[in-house]
């Protein structure tokens, strides 16, 4: 110990994997997980597998946890980064995030290696919701959205619910997801850039036709503020609702800063909400596209 | 086992930890007891609905963030009806933090804030993006004297000022606030910032400038609760940069009753508990019966000088 590190038998409050936990009826904890994996998926992506404590295990679709990224570079990295849960899988204890090594919260997150340990803090948040009534879904979201999507059809199959997922990226090797939706049973529908299939017209013309279809009674969408408004046009056109979940810049992730806020508009008066707490999965037809 | 309850005026609080205003909400109870902290303390209240500043709110730089959040809130009558109740459900004193762009409203705010559950008025006349005649009060003495009088004479209440890290001459800021008749201080708000990108030439906050949050400003503003408890004969609370058990000691040892703590919650929810347990095991390893032992107790008066510096001083 030196006079700028607590003594390490203080306690750490993050609960370790088999440790005790002092609330275990509380909805959020902090938590130190054990890394298991930390892959590349292709040139962009990474997915990153962490053991953790049972409480930990209880995220449900589009709620997410509050990661302290280890330092890409020597110098500090100051605030937790949001991201979305990409897999829980309570059998194995483990949870699963899915990542674009973009920022320096990523790319530190990239440094992680089996053995490691990660501190993390959730899960947070209100995720997607299925209303029963609800036969089939689209998904559509573009590039790291598809990670926030996917558990989505998780919880859809496991209420016997039919997902068609448009996938939308740059090129083809970076479609994420798909044989994660397809394992689950969803159809899907790649569309990229590199061949112009992506354009909104043409995601538009999808969309038509799988409403026409009765293969739309809801809309889920996130990563794209264009696929948004297109998704808010024909949810308008014929009745769809829809699901779209929101990043942000987030401080505490607990609802206390007020860091994270979003406009919504509602009953055509526009409001700030914040992503952490209200969101962030809100009612498609109240998001204003960012 | 360390005795680590403090006296603030007539108040009695368990502990010296209590959350820094603004960066704490009654929803911390998803993760931590907050049953065990030493206070709470609401979000800054004013008096009228505000949507508050334009985001991006929050930049990182080399040694901590900025911030521009800008007081948002439903005002004061949703406060009282809605807010108030959430925080009567635990035991801890509630601080309740209150700002205003005029001295005659503040006064106004601080008679409505005067219910039974509200412990506590925190005087915010030190928010670092308003001006210093309308809301940043506590950049000049006389500013800071006129605002804590009519706040003073409107409640019975215990009134702590909240302090600026960015006035000239904070040690006549803080005497003018005693002599005002603040019962106690709360030193210090953010730091005054700006953070420019280089990659497209904007300011990096959505306000332009903001409010500076890091450990990087401890020995700063523990500089300034040293200078400051020396003054005063009122109860300092040091707020800023407090991430560990050893900077309570710390802020203690230089004068201060309690501290303050916003950045460490931000970054571990868990750390306002978890620094309760380590300033406990801190004393207990020590011997240190009574926390409040500590307040103070920095040893400065005989600094040892090398006889050949201390002959070229003329001692």
């Amino acid at each position: 110990m030196n006079d700028l590190a607590p003594d390490r038998k203080y306690t750490n409050a993050a609960i370790p994997v088999g440790g005790v936990d002092p609330h275990p009826d509380k909805p959020t904890g902090e938590f130190l997980t054990d890394v298991v994996s930390n892959d590349w998926v292709n040139g962009e992506y990474k997915l990153l597998v962490v053991r953790a404590a049972e409480r930990a295990l209880t995220a449900y679709a589009g709620q997410f946890y509050h990661l302290l990224c280890p330092s890409p570079d020597g110098a500090e990295v100051w605030m937790r980064r949001p991201m979305s849960i990409y897999k829980v899988d309570k059998a194995a204890g483990c949870l699963e995030f899915l990542y674009k090594c973009e920022g320096r919260g990523t790319q530190g997150m990239a440094t992680l290696e089996a053995g490691d340990t990660f501190n993390i803090a959730g899960p947070l948040g209100v995720g997607f919701t299925l209303d029963p009534a609800w036969k089939n879904i689209v998904v559509l979201g573009r590039g790291v959205g598809l990670a926030t999507l996917a558990p989505l059809s998780q919880l859809a199959a496991e209420k016997g619910v039919g997902v068609t997922a448009v996938l939308s990226a740059r090129r083809s090797d970076l479609v994420m997801s798909q044989d994660l939706f397809e394992e689950l049973g969803a159809a899907t529908v790649t569309v990229v850039d590199e061949d112009g299939s992506s354009a909104v017209e043409n995601v538009e013309e999808i969309l038509e036709k799988l409403i026409a279809d009765g293969k739309a009674d809801a809309f889920f969408t996130c990563g794209s503020s264009r696929l948004l408004k297109l998704m808010q046009n024909l949810g308008k056109k014929h009745d769809v609702p829809g699901q779209v979940a929101m990043e942000q810049i987030m401080v505490c992730g607990i609802g206390a800063c007020y860091v994270c806020m979003r406009t919504f508009e509602i009953n055509g008066e526009k409001t700030l909400k914040r992503v952490c707490r209200e969101g962030p999965v809100f009612n498609m037809q109240e998001a204003v596209g960012w | 086992m360390v005795d680590l309850s403090v006296k603030i005026g007539d108040l009695t609080f368990q502990n010296p930890i209590q959350p820094a205003s603004g960066a704490f909400s009654w929803e911390y109870n998803d993760v931590i007891d907050l049953n065990r902290l030493g206070a709470l303390v609401a979000k800054t209240i004013c008096r009228e609905p505000r949507l508050g500043n334009p985001t991006p709110r929050m930049a990182e730089t080399e040694a901590g963030i900025i911030q521009s959040i800008g007081l948002p809130g439903k005002g004061i009558d949703y406060f009282l009806e809605n807010i108030v109740p959430e925080y009567a459900k635990f035991e801890p004193p509630l601080v309740v933090s209150v700002s205003s762009e005029s001295a005659e409203d503040f006064a106004e705010l601080a008679r409505e804030l005067s219910v039974p559950d509200v412990d506590v008025i925190e005087c915010n006349i030190s928010c670092p993006t308003r001006n210093t005649t309308g809301g940043n009060f506590a950049m000049q003495e006389d500013h800071t004297k006129m605002v804590m009088e009519g706040i003073r004479a409107a409640t019975d209440k215990p009134v702590w000022a909240k302090l600026s890290p960015n006035a000239g001459d904070l040690v006549s800021v803080a005497l003018a606030a005693e002599e005002a008749g603040a019962d106690a201080l709360v030193i210090a708000n953010t730091f005054l910032s700006l953070k420019i990108r280089t990659d497209n030439f904007r300011p990096a906050l959505g306000n332009k400038f903001g409010g500076m949050v890091s450990p990087a400003l401890k020995p700063i503003v523990l500089r300034m609760v040293y200078q400051v408890a020396k003054e005063v004969n009122i109860p300092v609370i040091g707020v800023g940069g407090v991430t560990k058990a050893e900077d309570v000691v710390e802020y203690m040892l230089a004068g201060a009753h309690a501290v303050g703590i916003g950045y460490a919650g931000f970054r571990n929810p868990s750390a306002l508990t978890t620094i309760i347990d380590d300033l406990e095991t801190w004393c207990d390893e020590r011997g240190i019966e009574k926390v409040t032992d500590l307040i103070g107790a920095v040893k400065d008066d005989d600094m040892e000088m090398d006889p050949l510096v201390a002959a070229s001083h003329g001692v």
